[in-house]
Formats: C-alpha cells, structure tokens, sequence
C-alpha cells in the first residue's frame, strides 16, 4: 500500500548534482599517517578523555567516556598509539580549538574484542545504554546522541519511525549509495530500532530522484512487517526532519518539542547502518561515508575514519586547479572551511570544493525590498525578511516572537533573495545571540542568589556570635558574684577572731577570681577565633 | 436635592472602601523598581560603583542617589538598559569607577597559595573553596569576575585571566555587508 503523502511549503528545486559522485562505488579511503579524533562529536556534553599520550589503542577501544546521559562514547578509529590529548583546531564555523586525541596508526588495524548483541534478548534500555556507548549519534549532520531520541516521550510509544534517505541537499550523495550498496544493514538497524522503541511501523523517505536507492532499500525490507520505503518527491529541504516527519505523517512538531512526544521519530539512513554494526557485529561508530564532490577532477564516496584529515581525502578527489575554498556539508547548508588540515568527524558528510566559475560569490548584497520571495520559500512558514530586520537590528526580544528559533536555517531564502541578502547569516547570528544573552542571565542569577545567601549567611553567623559572646559574659558575671558574696561571708565570718591580720587574703581571693573570670573570657574570644575561616 | 448627595456620597464611600482594600489586599511587597534596575546589573557584586554589591546600587539608583553609568562590568549595554527602563538620557561611564573589560576570571596560582583564607572571606559569591593552611582554588564558573579577591592576597598569587571562548559559547558574528562604491559618472 502507498501511503499517503502530505506535503511541506515551500522549499526550492536547486540542481541536484548528484551523479558526479554516484558513478564508482563507495571506496575505502587509505589509513591517514595520523588521525585527529576530536572528544566533541555530538550535541550534549563532551567527552571525558580515557587516554593518555604514548598509550597503546586498539580499534573500537573507547577514548572517550559520556560525560551524562547528554553525551556519547567515542572510539579510538584505528590500533596505534596516542600521541598526545591536546587542544586542535576542528572543522567549526567558528575556527575555534578543543580537546583533541591525535593517534598514529600502527597499520594492523587490530580490532578490540568485538561482542555481537542479540537485541531480541536485550531490554529497551540496556539497548539504549550500549547506543551510548557506541557512540551513535545522527549521522544526517546534526549529530544528535541516537540514544536519546529512543527514548518515549510523553506519547508513551513511539509508534511510527521515519527513516531519512532522501538527501535533500544537492552534492552529496553518501546516503544514496550507502542504501544501494548497504541495504541490508540498514534494514538491519531499522529492525533493530522498531525493536527498542516497539514501533509499528517504519517510513524509509527516499526522494524520487534516487530510483537505485530505492530499489534497493524495497528489496532489504520486502520481508519485513511494517517497514516501507515512500519516495518522496525531490524539492529541498524534503530531507529536513521535520519536513520528512510531516511529508509521510502529517505530523508537525513545534520548536524545543522531541518526535518522540508526537509518537514518532526520525533516524538517517546511515545512522541506522551504524546501529546494526554496534550490534550486531559489535562495532562502534568509527568510520562514516563521505562524498567529496564540486570542482574535483575524481568525484566520489569514501569510507574515511572518524579523525582522517581533509587533505588526506582531497588528495583521493584532486581538486582542480581554480578550487578556491572548501565547503564542509552542502552548499545550502555547509560552511566554509577554516583550514583543510582539520579532522573528518561524526558530522562531516561531504566535503565540497567550490571554484569561482561553480559556485559564483553572490554579488553584493541590495537593500530587502519585501518582495516576499523568502516567505514563499521558507519551509519552516517564518516570514524571513521579518526575522531580517529584527535580526539585523539586534531585537532579538522581536525575533523570537516571530520565531526565529523554528527556522532550521536551510537557506531557502538567502537562495531566492534577489537582494542576495544572506538571510541566514543573519539568523545564525541572532540565535547565537540570543542563547549567549540566556547564558549570561542564567550565570548573573546564580550569582545574585549566591551573593543573597552569603550576606544571610554571614548576618546568621555574626548574630551567633553575639549570643554566645553575651552568654558567656553573663555566665561568668554570675560566677564572680557568686564567689565574691562567698568571700565576703568568710571575711565577715572570720572578722570577730582575728580583725586586723585575716582581714586581707579574702581580699586576695576575690580579685585572683576575677583574674581568672578575665583569663577565661581572654580563652572563650580565642577559640572564638580559631579556627579562622569561621571569624568574619 | 438630598437623595442625589446621598448617592454620590454613597457612591464615593463604597469606592473609597474598595480603593483602601484593593491598597492592603494588593500590596505589592518590596520595591518592582529595584528589582527591574538589579536584573539589568551584572550581579557581579564588584562594588566597583561604589555600594556594596548590585542590590545597594540598584537601591541608589531607584531613590535617585546614583547615576545610571557607575558599573563598569555592565558596560555601554547595561547603561543604554537602564536609560531605557528608567527613561533617561544615556551616559557614558564615569571614568572614575573603572573601565569595561572583557569578561574575566580569577585563578590561583596553587604553588603560590598559603592558605591564609582571605580570598575565600573577600569573594562575594562563594566561588573560593579551600580550608585554612590549605591550597585555595577557584571554581572557575561560578566566579563573576569582580576582582575582590586580588588585593586581599598576601601573596599576589590570584590573576585575573580573561574567559577565552569554546566552540559552545561561540558567537556568528555579526555579518558585515560588502558594499557597492557606486561609479562617479
């Protein structure tokens, strides 16, 4: 049964390029002289390092530990020995560095032990936990721990799975010939998947445009209950989540809110390839498929190690001569490279190199003059030259109400703009701000709350102190009343026998007492004093 | 005549009965103004403005007894914040309680400390931990970067290292625009 399909708005039919890069299989790329393994693969928090500089790692040993439940495992990608746990430069927009494992191969490839899982005997949740732990994160781009999004939401099941293979943005083609040369693995981590969450059925989308995929994946899963690939006609961004979820479900699901409590959820094709190898064969995400394709002389797919340098693989693709930057992701959607001697991460799906004469610098940028191109363009339904202008004049408060954080920054708009406004520079710019401004209100009202709690802290002690000096006074006052009417009666006793000669060490006594009230009163402020930290 | 005055007075006495209910049942506790005025201030309770933390400042300002451009760590922004929600002129900063810097934090030099504790008993957020006789260090996220703990330190071994950035507090940056030099004719 076909089944019904809904539709998105917007989205624009960019040329689609994709069978440069379709035309030889996917090929191993050859172990790198050294492989940088950043610990930050994934969305959530990074990795602890298990490893230190001169240690000897096998293949698919863990490197790095999660860091909580927000964070996922990372892998050594091939036997060697560390070199060094330092800050390297990674393939980010921002150019910025973070903690690194740079391992030198010893060439033998040498696997750990390597464990298959029958998943049919392992509970949801066991199954969930060895996810994390074999760093499976989404592979589509976004990175997103898989083990997470496993979870039931709110919806209590998640009934419907939507598998992504339809690729949206043009260039890259690594998911397309992973499904027609990897079927059965994913078909494989499909069945896996609707096991953990006990899904019903599940949506392979794949866009119309890739006929061989599609033939291939409907082979994989011709026996399987509930699984169907959909072809999903070709209009970018069809393979965003949320377009997907809602072109095969008719599902909308509303910013900062998970599939998973509108009972579905979606997986990129590779991403469940990679959970059939975590379990059936016992492999952690260690590799992934990249294409390399744009101005290159041997476009292509590659299996590259999570860690391979870019230049490695340039030198595989050899970019001609007027190449004159890198893209990291697609043209819509990637940036361009800082650097090349960067690692390939979980993230990086294709390398894209860009000539004047390919992908021609957009002229410079004309005022908006609200043609309403964007609107129409935009699949997230956002009025893009509305966020523009509150973008561009820093009214973030403004920006959020109209929903600046729906937009999933695809580029449908900047790609219409007959301005050549670049829409989402704008967006990206304002969503970061936006967040930095939370952080900071977030930290300054820990901090006022701390400073409140110390003044009170510091008024509770000062006041303590006080009662137990005015305590100790009035204990010791009584004390030396007490023994001054004591000696005053002895005095006055002894007085009739003897008046003039006894007259004088009662006296004595009294005033020793009162030395001694005076060294005890010297003590009590002493060991009031220490230890120091308590004195204010 | 008389029924009229009868019913307006009638009519003022109830209102006036609600008015002073609404007065006690509504009260609002504490002063909004000041509470406005203190979330718009850093809370790094540096005392640079010359009060004793963000709270007294926010105080001085809504009784009218400090200007508006007395916190350095507040910056340009917070003073344009607080001209806005109290309607006034902008200012620059006053010069003389300091000047903006990017955001800091303190580190303690643990080869250096002595553990006098008197760090630990300048900081106003609790950020030092450390026991007497022992290495102070300094909980790099919870510090506001006031500064206070600099010159209690009979060792000078606290620095004031300036809050580098990483890939998750990254910024884009705002885009800058080529523009067209148009021709002359």
């Amino acid at each position: 049964m076909l089944a019904a399909l809904f539709n998105f708005r917007g989205g624009v039919k960019p040329a689609s390029h994709k069978d440069e890069s379709t035309q030889s299989p996917i090929a191993p790329a050859p172990l790198p002289a050294r492989l940088v393994v950043p610990l930050r693969q994934s969305a959530g928090a990074a990795p602890l390092p298990l490893v230190k500089a001169g240690q000897k790692v096998l293949k698919g040993e863990r490197i790095g530990a999660p860091d909580g439940s927000f964070s996922a495992a990372v892998h050594a990608p091939t036997s060697g020995t560390v070199l060094a746990v330092e800050a390297r430069m990674l393939p980010h927009p921002s150019g910025l560095s973070a903690a690194c494992v740079v391992i030198e191969p010893d060439g033998a490839e040498r696997w750990i032990e390597r464990a298959p899982v029958d998943y049919r005997a392992e509970s949801p949740d066991a199954l969930r936990d060895r996810l994390r732990d074999a760093g499976i994160v989404g592979l589509g781009g976004a990175t997103f721990p898989s083990h997470l999004k496993l979870k039931p939401g709110a919806a209590g099941r998640i009934a419907t799975l939507v598998i992504n293979g339809a690729e949206c943005e043009p260039w890259i083609t690594c998911d397309d010939m992973l499904m027609r040369e990897r079927a059965a693995e994913i078909a494989g981590g499909i069945a896996i998947l609707s096991r953990i969450v006990s899904a019903e059925r599940a949506l392979i989308g794949i866009e119309d445009n890739k006929p061989q995929a599609i033939a291939a994946m409907r082979a994989a899963v011709a026996g399987m209950a509930g699984a169907e690939v959909v072809p999903v006609p070709t209009r970018y961004p069809a393979g965003g989540e949320k377009q997907l979820i809602r072109v095969l479900t008719g599902i909308e699901i509303p910013f900062g809110r998970f599939g998973a409590e509108f009972g579905v959820q979606c997986f990129n094709v590779g991403t469940a390839c990679s959970v059939h190898r975590a379990l059936a064969h016992g492999e952690p995400l260690v590799s992934r498929i990249v294409t390399l394709a744009g101005n290159v002389e041997r476009p292509g797919n590659h299996e590259v190690l999570i860690g391979t340098p870019i230049d490695d693989l340039l030198g595989l693709a050899a970019p001609k001569a007027d190449t004159d930057r890198f893209i990291m992701g697609g043209p819509m959607m990637g940036f361009t490279l800082p650097r090349t001697d960067l690692p390939i991460t979980k993230a990086a799906n294709c390398i894209l190199a860009a000539s004047p004469a390919l992908f021609p610098h957009a002229g410079p940028e004309m005022p908006c003059i609200r043609c309403g191109a964007c609107t129409r363009a935009c699949p997230a339904e956002l009025q893009p030259h509305e966020l523009y202008w509150f973008a561009r004049a820093k009214n973030f408060g403004k920006a959020q109400e109209y929903g600046i954080f729906d937009c999933i920054e695809c580029g449908c708009c900047a790609y219409v703009c007959p301005s050549n406004i670049r829409l989402v520079d704008y967006y990206r710019f304002a969503k970061t701000s936006v967040r930095a401004l939370e952080r900071e209100k977030a930290a300054s009202d820990a901090a006022r709350q701390r400073f409140e709690f110390r003044n009170l802290r510091s008024e509770r002690e000062a006041r303590e102190k006080a009662e137990r000096l005015a305590a100790k006074t009035a204990a010791a006052r009584q004390t030396i009343a007490g023994e001054k009417a004591e000696a005053v009666a002895t005095a006055t006793a002894a007085e009739p026998a003897e008046p003039a000669t006894t007259a004088l060490p009662p006296l004595d006594d009294a005033k020793k007492a009162l030395i001694a009230a005076a060294v005890a009163r010297a003590e009590a402020r002493e060991t009031d004093k220490t230890p120091p930290e308590e004195a204010e | 005549m008389v029924s009229a005055l009868l019913v307006m007075a009638g009519i003022a006495l109830a209102l006036g009965a609600a008015l002073g209910f609404a007065s006690v049942r509504f009260r609002v506790k504490g002063d909004p103004l000041v509470d406005k005025i203190d979330a718009i201030l850093p809370q790094t309770q540096c005392g640079q403005c010359g009060f004793p933390g963000c709270k007294p400042y926010a105080q001085a300002i809504a009784k009218g007894e400090a200007e508006i451009n007395q916190c350095p760590p507040g910056g340009e922004e917070g003073i344009r914040k607080l001209a806005d929600l109290l309607g006034k002129e902008f200012k620059p900063l006053s010069a003389e309680h300091g000047a903006e810097k990017p955001k800091q934090a303190a580190f303690i030099d643990e080869a250096l400390c002595i553990g006098c504790t008197l760090c630990t008993q300048a900081c106003p957020v609790d950020a030092i931990v450390g026991a007497a006789k022992q290495m102070h260090t300094i909980v790099a996220s919870l510090c506001t970067g006031c500064e206070l703990c600099v010159p209690p330190c009979p060792v000078d071994c606290i620095a004031m290292v300036p809050v580098a950035e990483t890939v998750e507090t990254w910024k884009w940056k705002y885009p800058v625009v080529p523009m067209k030099i148009a021709e002359p004719a």
